[in-house]
């Protein structure tokens, strides 16, 4: 049996291992990876930072693969065929894989060691840079090109200051132009971070106990910053080849033929170490293509790397940027507006025909339809490509390459369509590979099966074939109360966790009773089961409600004594709330009683429903208010609480323009005017945010909780399944839902209107409600055989004079 | 303990088994846990009235879970999805129907009576 030993297991190993399982490599594989965690996606680390868990990123194992972590291999004996681990491991191979990938290069400038100086590369990296940043004020970033930028990003996501220093005369050197340059350096500056160009570093300055305290650059301006990450370029790990005679390059690189072998035949080397005629790629797709062709060959077939396709588009710190092909060319066309800061230039042959390349910064539509026309005629002028985005039906060519990253063409995608009977992107990503890596080509994916006749489908599940808005009606209309009847009249099976939760949603919303009772219980996601919101460990966080974020003296004491005598790790929320967590089932009834006896209700800081609605201090107190925000708040929150929506909804009152409730980050904004309340709607935080768009002016009290109702309403109607205002908004068209809502030119006012009423006037606190109730009180259990016995797998740890949940490793629970 | 030959058949019948809760404390549609010499286990209830046990643990999560999830169907097959992250596994084989290279254990589950028992090895 062959003996494959893989060094390495970043993204390009897990690649190879993949590819060599999927196609029935018979022997047998050893990965031996030196960082402490299986391979995880490298593109996308900084949401990490964002939130993503390691997991999230991680690529799975395939079965049967022996992987080997903090395993760094020291040696290569070639004449034995065994490499030897750190740990003195010795690991004999048939077939050797050098997957080393690359190290980020640290210029050497005095400070260089200093506490406070990072690199952008791995998982660890991320955690390092994340605790410095704790404590610090302001950072820089010494590189400008696309990884600089990731980390200046990062650092500005973990709120500091952020600068970015880059040696050449602009930002994205090697993706961009000078005129690039200067359209994307006025986005950034934009975004309030300090932009340093043709600007080099003499040192790293030190505070007295030794840690990084600024940028000092050759002109003796100092950056102050507590935190300095260096991204200037990254260089081959080709220490062991070296070390053990293999043929390597003047700058680096292990030198490879197109089959991907090394100057032994017995070895290979892929992805950021290897040297390919003279280049090496730091790209996922150059060197995701590479641990195919090694795989072919190992597998005895006869593929071959060509120099690969360098196009990138990105988007970073919000902004779009783009290249494809060559960045020169005999004639270039540039179109470019300084007001929505939009650069993109096409570069063509002498007689304007042939596309040779181009570069976009701001939006790069150009990317996503003229690409695959590099090395082609162009279907129009360059000018009227840039200018109208193209003609409307554009034919592109069986070959061009749609994902990059993957090397699917239009061609292969186009026949997975109509031979496999493909109708939506999962599909094809899941049959052809296109667009599973950075998912830049996504849209594109969903043109062509447009093109191709295929009818996206609409349906929530495999067992409705409607949409959630279509359901609604079905429902509503029908008079329809249970989802067995609904399943049984309009769908197929038994349900799942998609359409479950939806049809649970609807009944609500339509006023069913109690959400535990009957049937409902069986389709609410767990929150909505246990009217809490579950942790990463299993057990529930409890959001008492205040409304407004209004609380008196006693009552904040007693959320204190809840939190205390529970156990519970307390923590202020971003929506003037207080958040306790760590409560197992069993325990939820038992604080909900002790809120219920101090006059709260637990709140709704969980599930699809109204969460919050914030306010700012108003005209009682603050001497800028203009109308009173807080008693607004209240009467809103305590309207619209319970309300189940197609996806949560948030709302803020302001009192005054200052707007410090950030009104306008909402789903339903209000600020104050002199002459009453401007009501904003569609905004939100989150992964893509948005303001909210003025829907009316000095609305009275009394017309603005109409508009309100009805907008609401008719959201809830018609939105999608996880669908916020946001997209719904932009979907009807703002115009749209004004006339609508405002003008009742649909009609339904009046429906929309009683709708609401019955709404405020059937809600009951949901929680006393499971208290007075012996049926419903059932399920807080943690054993069912057990009733007094608690969860012994839930255990806590101490941090910061609290509690943290103590979580099985994951590699004990999945082997 | 000393078996005698007539009570040996309901011995063996017996055997292993552990009877867990009564058929109606289960709700069509929904999981319990059960704790059975220290193992965490769900029971679920489908629509049609069977009964299922599988492992309590989600194996993607780390979290003793499964119990709490969305029952419900993928084609004919009977399903429970995490309340975690909603991989959907298999009520008959414990596979994860999302990646198949993970599983739940499951257990052999039947009704005794009015009294649901469970077979842990």
């Amino acid at each position: 049996m062959t003996r494959l030993v893989v060094v390495g297991h970043g993204p390009t190993a897990y690649r190879l291992v993949e590819t060599l399982t999927d196609r029935g490599f018979g022997g047998r594989i050893t990965i031996l990876g030196e960082e402490p965690r299986p391979a995880y996606d490298r593109v996308a680390l900084t949401s990490y930072l964002a939130g993503k868990s390691a997991e999230d990123l991680t690529y799975p194992v395939p079965d049967g693969v022996v992987l080997r972590l903090g395993s760094a291999v020291t040696a290569i004996d070639r004449d034995g065929r065994t490499v030897t681990t750190a740990d003195g491991h010795a690991e004999p191979y048939d077939v050797l894989v050098l997957a080393t990938g690359s190290s980020p290069f640290v210029p050497p400038v005095p400070g260089k060691d200093l506490d406070g100086c990072f690199v952008y590369r791995t998982i660890d990296d991320l955690d390092a840079i994340r605790e410095a940043s704790a404590g610090a004020t302001a950072g820089v970033v010494i590189g400008g090109g696309l990884l600089g930028l990731e980390a200046a990003d990062a650092l500005r996501g973990l709120g500091l200051e952020t600068h970015v220093v880059e040696m050449g005369g602009w930002l994205m050197p090697r993706q961009v132009d000078e005129g690039g340059g200067a359209v994307l350096r006025g986005h950034i500056e934009s975004l309030g971070l300090g932009v340093h160009t043709g600007a080099g570093v003499k040192e790293i300055a030190a505070d007295d106990a030794g840690r990084v305290s600024g940028l000092v650059k050759p002109d003796g301006e100092t950056i102050g910053a507590q935190v300095v990450v260096f991204s200037a370029g990254v260089r081959p790990r080709d220490e062991l080849a070296r070390t053990c005679g293999l043929a390597v390059g003047e700058r680096g690189g292990i030198a490879v033929d197109d089959g991907m072998r090394t100057s032994d035949p017995a070895i290979y080397a892929i992805g950021e170490c290897a040297l390919h005629q003279g280049m090496v790629y730091g790209l996922v797709g150059p060197c995701f293509t590479m641990a195919e062709v090694a795989a072919d060959r190992i597998l005895g077939g006869e593929a071959a790397f060509t120099p690969a396709d360098m196009s990138t588009k990105l988007k970073l710190l919000g902004v779009e940027v783009a290249q494809f092909g060559a960045m020169d060319g005999a004639l270039d066309v540039t179109f470019m507006d300084p007001v929505t800061g939009v650069y993109q230039k096409l570069f063509v042959s002498d007689d304007a025909r042939t596309l040779l390349g181009g570069i976009c910064v701001g939006d790069a539509t150009p990317y996503n339809t003229l690409k695959p026309f590099v090395g082609r005629e162009l279907p129009g002028s360059p000018s009227e490509l840039l200018f109208t985005g193209g003609p409307a039906n554009m034919e592109l060519p069986a070959e061009a390459v749609v994902c990059s990253c993957n090397n699917v063409t239009h061609g292969q995608i186009c026949s997975a369509i109509a031979d496999k009977g493909l109708t939506d992107v999962a599909e094809i990503k899941a049959c052809t590979r296109a667009g599973t890596t950075c998912g830049s080509c996504v849209p594109m994916l969903k043109q062509i099966l447009v093109k191709s006749g295929v009818e996206v489908s609409k349906a929530l599940c495999e067992h409705f074939t409607y949409s959630r808005a279509e359901l609604f009606d079905i429902v509503r209309v029908r008079g329809i109360t249970t989802f067995s009847q609904l399943i049984a009249e309009h769908g197929t099976g038994r349900g799942c966790d998609i359409c479950k939760p939806v049809v649970a949603s609807i009944l609500a919303s339509l006023g069913n009773g109690h959400i535990l009772d009957g049937e409902q219980a069986a389709l609410q996601d767990t929150n909505d089961r246990y009217l809490a919101n579950i942790q990463r460990n299993g057990t529930y966080s409890v959001v008492p409600r205040i409304p407004g974020g209004e609380i008196t003296p006693d009552k904040l004491i007693v959320i204190g004594e809840v939190a205390r005598d529970f156990g519970l790790y307390t923590k202020i929320t971003g929506g003037q709330r207080i958040d306790l967590f760590g409560a197992r089932v069993e325990q939820l009834p038992l604080i909900w009683k002790r809120l219920v006896d101090a006059g709260f209700e637990s709140g709704h800081a969980y599930g699809k429903a109204l969460r919050t609605v914030k306010s700012c201090v108003g005209s009682t107190w603050c001497r800028y208010g203009v109308q009173d925000s807080v008693g607004l708040a209240i009467a809103l929150e305590l309207r619209y609480r319970g309300l189940r929506s197609p996806h949560k909804l948030k709302s803020a009152v302001s009192g005054c323009a200052r707007e410090c409730a950030e009104a306008r980050g909402k789903d339903f904004g209000i600020i104050a005017t002199e002459l009453g309340w401007n009501l904003y709607v569609g905004g939100n935080g989150g992964f893509t945010p948005r303001h909210a768009d003025l829907f009316a002016s000095d609305l009275s009290t009394d017309e603005l909780i109409r508009v309100i109702d009805r907008f609401l309403m008719f959201y809830i109607r018609t939105a999608d399944r996880l669908q916020r205002t946001s997209v719904w908004l932009e979907n009807q068209g703002l115009d749209y839902v004004k006339e609508v809502v405002l003008e009742d030119s649909l009609g339904i006012c009046a429906e929309l209107d009683a709708q609401m009423e019955r709404h405020v006037a059937g809600y009951a606190d949901e929680w006393r409600a499971v208290l007075d109730d012996p049926e419903r009180m059932r399920r807080f259990v943690s054993f069912v055989n057990a009733p007094g016995t608690p969860d012994p797998s839930i255990a806590f740890a101490p941090e910061r004079d609290q509690v943290k949940p103590v979580l099985i490793p994951l590699e004990a629970v999945r082997s | 303990m000393t078996i005698l030959r007539e009570n040996l058949d309901t011995a063996l019948e017996t055997a292993g088994w552990t009877a867990v809760c009564a058929y109606t404390d289960l709700l069509p549609e929904e999981g319990v846990c059960v704790l059975v010499d220290g193992h965490q286990i769900a029971v679920f209830r489908t629509f049609d009235g069977d009964l299922y046990a599988t492992g309590n643990l989600d194996p993607f999560s780390g979290a003793w879970v499964l119990s709490r999830g969305i029952v419900g169907t993928r084609g004919a097959e009977p399903t429970v999805a995490s309340p975690m992250h909603k991989q959907v596994f298999s009520l008959v084989t414990g596979r994860c129907l999302d990646d198949p290279a993970t599983a739940v254990p499951t257990y052999p589950v039947r009704l005794s009576g009015g009294a649901v028992e469970v077979r842990v090895p």
